[in-house]
C-alpha cells in the first residue's frame, strides 16, 4: 500500500477528482493548504505597501491506495493536474504500513478498497 | 430654486450614487473569491469614467436640445450649467445634471454583470466609457431629453428602457461576443459571499428611493407615488418569487430572493410615478415570474451572462414598461392612462419604445466591442482565469492572508532602521 500525496492547482481539483472517480479511486482526504515552488513572482500592492507573495494557494490530497492502483492513480492526477506552467505541483508516493477502517475494523487492503468492492479481484 | 425640491433632489443624488457600490456588492458576493475585487471594481470604476465622461460629454449629449434623434454640443464641459433652474423644475441645472450623472454611472455598471470572470478590466474600463457616451446619452435623449420617444409618448419614469433595456441589451451583446468564462459549465461555479449579496440587494432598494422617488425631481404628490411605490412593487415581487422557489425546490433561497428584489425595483421603476400603489404590487408580482423561469434556462444553455443581468434586468425592464402601458393612470400622475384604463393605444407606443431601444442598443453595442477589441484583448487567457482576475488584473486578492509574504523596500526610500529587512543568503 501507498499514500499517495498530491500538491496541485486550486483551480485543477475538479479535473482531478472527476479523473480519480472514473478510476474507481473513492476514497481521499483533501485539505487547502499554502505552498512554495519554483513560481514565479507575485508582487501585490496595497495603498503604499508593496509585498512578494512568497506563499501561493494549493489544494493537498491524501489518497490510500492498495500497489495495483499507485500507477494508475499517479498518472490520474499527472494528467488532469497539469497545465505546463511553473506551479502545477507535485505527487510524492511514501509506504503506508497499516490502514484501518473505522467503521468495520478492517485492515489494510480491505480497508482502502471502496465499498462493494471485492478486495481480492485484481482489477487492472 | 425651490428650498424644499432642491434638498430632496441633493439626498436623491446621494442615494442613486450609492446604488453603484451596492452593485459592487451584489454582484461582487455572487462570483468567486478570486475574482471579488476585479467584480467589484467593475462597478466601482463606472464611478470615475462614467462620471467624468458625463461631466464632460454625455450630460450635452443627452440633454442639448439638439434633434430628435441626438443632443448636441451646447453644454459640452459644462459650459451653462450653473445655478438657474433646470427646464420645467425649480432645481439647480447643476443638480439636475449631477443627479442624472449618477444614472449613467449605475447603468454601464450594470452590463459588468454579464462579463465577470473573464472581461479584461482596462478593455472593459474603455468599454463602458464609451457606450455611455453613445448609447446610454443617446436613449437618455430619446425619453427624457426632448427626444423622438418623448414626442411619441413612450412612459418611461424613471429608467425602465433607458436605464435596464439598454443595459441589458449590451450585457447579452457583451456576453455572446466576449464568450463564456473557461470554467463555465464544466465545473460548479459557486457564490463566494451570499450575504454580501444581501447587503448589495437591500442597499440598492434604499438608493432605488432616490432613483424613482427622485425622479419627479420636485417634492410633490407624484414624488410621493413614486417613492411608497418603489417599497410596494419589490415587496410582491419578493413574495412571488419565494413562492415560485418553494414550489419547486420545496426551499426558500436567499440567492432568489435577493435576485428578486432587484427584479420587482427594475420593473416599478418606468411605472413608480404613473401608477396607483395596488397597481404597484401587482406589478411586482408579475414581474418575477418570466425572470424567474428564465433564470432557470438560463444556466442549462451556452450563455454565460453569468449573473443573469438579461433575466433580471432585460426581462424585467420589458415587464415594467410594458405593465407601464397596461397601469399608467392620469389619476396617479401619468400624462396618459393606459389599456386598462381605456387607452390601448398606449401599451403599443410601449413595445416600440422597447423595440426602437433593444434594436439601437445591440447594434451600437456590437460596433463598439469590435472597435475596443481593436485595440485590446477582451478577454482575460485560461491561465488568468484560473489565477483568478484579482491578482492578474489588479495586484490585490480579496483575502490575503499575507503570511508569508515579504514586504519589498523602495530602493528610493530611505531604510527605516527599525523595519526587518530579510537578509539574503545564508544557509538552508
Amino acid at each position: 500500500m501507498k499514500l499517495v500525496i498530491a500538491v496541485i492547482r486550486p483551480e485543477k481539483l475538479t479535473e482531478v477528482l472527476e479523473a480519480l472517480y472514473r478510476l474507481d479511486v473513492q476514497g481521499f482526504t483533501v485539505c487547502r493548504v499554502q505552498g512554495h515552488g519554483g513560481e514565479g513572482e507575485r508582487v501585490e500592492t496595497y495603498r503604499g505597501t508593496t509585498v512578494k507573495m512568497e506563499l501561493s494557494d494549493k489544494v493537498r490530497l491524501e489518497i490510500g491506495v492498495s500497489d495495483a492502483f499507485v500507477e494508475r492513480t499517479v498518472k490520474a492526477v499527472l494528467r488532469s493536474a497539469h497545465t505546463g506552467e511553473v506551479g502545477d505541483g507535485k505527487i510524492f508516493v511514501v509506504p503506508l504500513e497499516q490502514v484501518y477502517r473505522i467503521r468495520t475494523g478492517e485492515e489494510d487492503r480491505a480497508a482502502v478498497t471502496p465499498v462493494g468492492v471485492n478486495p481480492h479481484l485484481e482489477t487492472v | 430654486m425651490n428650498a424644499a425640491d432642491t434638498v430632496w433632489m441633493l439626498i436623491a443624488t446621494a442615494l442613486v450614487l450609492l446604488m453603484t457600490p451596492a452593485l459592487a456588492f451584489f454582484y461582487g458576493g455572487l462570483v468567486r473569491s478570486k475574482n471579488a475585487l476585479n467584480t467589484m471594481m467593475m462597478s466601482l470604476v463606472s464611478l470615475g469614467c462614467v462620471g467624468v465622461a458625463w461631466f464632460l460629454l454625455g450630460y450635452t449629449l443627452a440633454f442639448g436640445p439638439g434633434t430628435t434623434l441626438f443632443g448636441d454640443l451646447s453644454s459640452v464641459l459644462l459650459r451653462g450649467v450653473g445655478l438657474e433652474n433646470a427646464a420645467g423644475t425649480a432645481i439647480p441645472k447643476l443638480l439636475f445634471m449631477g443627479y442624472q450623472g449618477t444614472f449613467a454611472i449605475i447603468t454601464a455598471a450594470l452590463i459588468s454583470g454579464a462579463v465577470v470572470e473573464r472581461m479584461r478590466f482596462l478593455a472593459y474600463a474603455a468599454f463602458i466609457t464609451l457606450w455611455s457616451l453613445v448609447v446610454y446619452s443617446t436613449v437618455a435623449h430619446w425619453v427624457w431629453g426632448g427626444g423622438w420617444l418623448a414626442r411619441m409618448g413612450a412612459l418611461d419614469f424613471a429608467g425602465g428602457t433607458v436605464v435596464h433595456i439598454t443595459a441589458a441589451t449590451a450585457a447579452l451583446v457583451a456576453a455572446v461576443l466576449i464568450g463564456p468564462r473557461k470554467d463555465y459549465a464544466r465545473q460548479a461555479v459557486l457564490p463566494h459571499n451570499v450575504p454580501f449579496a444581501i447587503l448589495g440587494a437591500g442597499l440598492l432598494w434604499f438608493g432605488w428611493f432616490g432613483f424613482n422617488g427622485g425622479s419627479a425631481l420636485a417634492v410633490n404628490g407624484q414624488a410621493v407615488t413614486a417613492f411608497v411605490n418603489t417599497l410596494m412593487a419589490p415587496a410582491a415581487t419578493l413574495l412571488v418569487w419565494i413562492g415560485l422557489d418553494l414550489a419547486r425546490s420545496g426551499k426558500a433561497t436567499a440567492v432568489g430572493g435577493a435576485t428578486g428584489i432587484v427584479v420587482g425595483l427594475v420593473a416599478i421603476t418606468p411605472a413608480a410615478g404613473f401608477v396607483s400603489p395596488i397597481s404597484a404590487l401587482a406589478i411586482g408580482a408579475l414581474a418575477a415570474v418570466p425572470s424567474h423561469f428564465a433564470i432557470l434556462y438560463r444556466s442549462r444553455t451556452r450563455l454565460d451572462d453569468s449573473l443573469d443581468v438579461v433575466a433580471a434586468h432585460g426581462l424585467g425592464g420589458i415587464m415594467g414598461a410594458l405593465l407601464t402601458g397596461l397601469f399608467a393612470q392620469k389619476a396617479w400622475g401619468s400624462p396618459v392612462n393606459g389599456l386598462l384604463f381605456g387607452n390601448p393605444r398606449q401599451l403599443l407606443i410601449q413595445a416600440v419604445a422597447v423595440l426602437a431601444t433593444i434594436g439601437f442598443t445591440a447594434i451600437a453595442t456590437y460596433a463598439l466591442l469590435k472597435l475596443v477589441a481593436a485595440f485590446a484583448a477582451l478577454r482575460a487567457t485560461s491561465a488568468e482565469q484560473g489565477q483568478g482576475l484579482d491578482f492578474s488584473q489588479h495586484g490585490e486578492e480579496a483575502y490575503a492572508s499575507g503570511d508569508g509574504a515579504l514586504l519589498l523596500l523602495s530602493e528610493t526610500l530611505p531604510v527605516d532602521p527599525v523595519v526587518f529587512v530579510p537578509s539574503k543568503g545564508g544557509a538552508h
